[in-house]
């Protein structure tokens, strides 16, 4: 208990994961806070690489989680851009209202 | 001492993460992000990743969070109608994280690691060096393709994000270069004749 080790990281990391999923399902229509979720999925992945890394002595796994936040900064700029053109067309961020090209 | 940390660490992360789920003002939300990343910036500290840490509290917390707060304040929007579904949600919303809990539960406890992990390690962390000087001498050889990929991936990102958001309000003038270049004398300039005391 006393001495953390890499299974202490992976409960956390899974703790942090279902509340991103979680939170994806329960703000349904608050398109915000579902990119927000995202961004909690991605650091516990994020914490996974590190943990493994530090347990495996392996720099692998922290080059990859920089690529991890590259690519989450990149999403959160152009999820947000959407969300500002969206919201600047229709004046509203509900996301039941974006159904235009359910046809 | 580590263990201290830790558990202060991780506690108030998963903390910060619940609130950022369930509060009701998205400001309070981004706010409480930013305290899970800080928190999680001290996770990876203590996991050894010192140079992950800053950037993640440069990157996420100096940017990411800060476009969120300002996304969240510029537009106007009725957040308690955003709130209405949240009980109808809850009973699936709860079904689903208890059941990835309890696979990724099991994930954590139950692993066990190949006995050839080891020997597999492609880029040992050598103690002498800090972390910051390891991680760019492999970088910038091993993984420059990779670098330079997501360098791209930013550069699209940047450019995505302007023409996005860039609108040109037809009421303001604007020279045009190129217009003004394509004038020739011919088809600006018209002679006329003035025949004497009659005008044009």
């Amino acid at each position: 208990m006393l001495t953390i080790g890499l299974t202490h990281y992976l409960v956390v990391a899974a703790i942090l994961f279902t509340l991103g999923v979680a939170g994806i399902i329960l703000n349904r229509k608050n398109i915000i806070v579902i990119l927000m979720s995202i961004e909690l999925i991605l650091l516990s992945v994020n914490l996974n690489f590190v943990a493994f890394s530090q347990s495996l002595s392996d720099l692998t796994g922290q080059v990859f989680a920089l690529f991890v936040l590259t690519v989450a900064a990149a999403e959160a700029a152009i999820g947000l851009a959407i969300l500002v053109a969206f919201y600047r067309n229709r004046g509203t961020i509900s996301v039941e209202d974006i159904n235009s090209l359910k046809g | 001492m580590q263990a201290v940390f830790f558990y202060l660490f991780a506690t108030s992360m998963i903390a910060s993460a619940g609130v950022v789920i369930f509060a009701r003002n998205p400001v309070h939300s981004v706010l409480f992000l930013i305290l899970a990343f800080c928190n999680g910036a001290g996770l990876f500290l203590l996991a050894g990743a010192e140079f992950l840490a800053m950037i993640l509290i440069v990157v996420y917390v100096g940017a990411v969070a800060v476009l969120f707060l300002f996304v969240v304040m510029m537009l106007d929007v009725d957040f308690a109608q955003l709130k209405q579904g949240f009980i109808k949600y809850l009973p699936i919303g709860v079904a689903v994280g208890v059941v990835v809990l309890a696979e990724l539960g099991m994930v954590a406890i139950g692993w066990s690691s190949a006995p050839s992990a080891p020997d597999a390690v492609a880029n040992p962390i050598i103690p002498q060096m800090s972390n910051t000087a390891a991680l760019g001498q492999i970088l910038y050889t091993k993984y420059v393709i990779f670098f330079q990929a997501s360098a791209l991936v930013l550069l699209t990102a940047m450019i995505g994000a302007i023409v996005l958001t860039l609108h040109h309000k037809p009421s303001v003038k604007r020279q045009k270069i190129a217009e003004q270049n394509a004038r020739t004398r011919e088809n600006v300039i018209e002679i006329k004749k003035v025949p004497f005391r009659t005008g044009v």
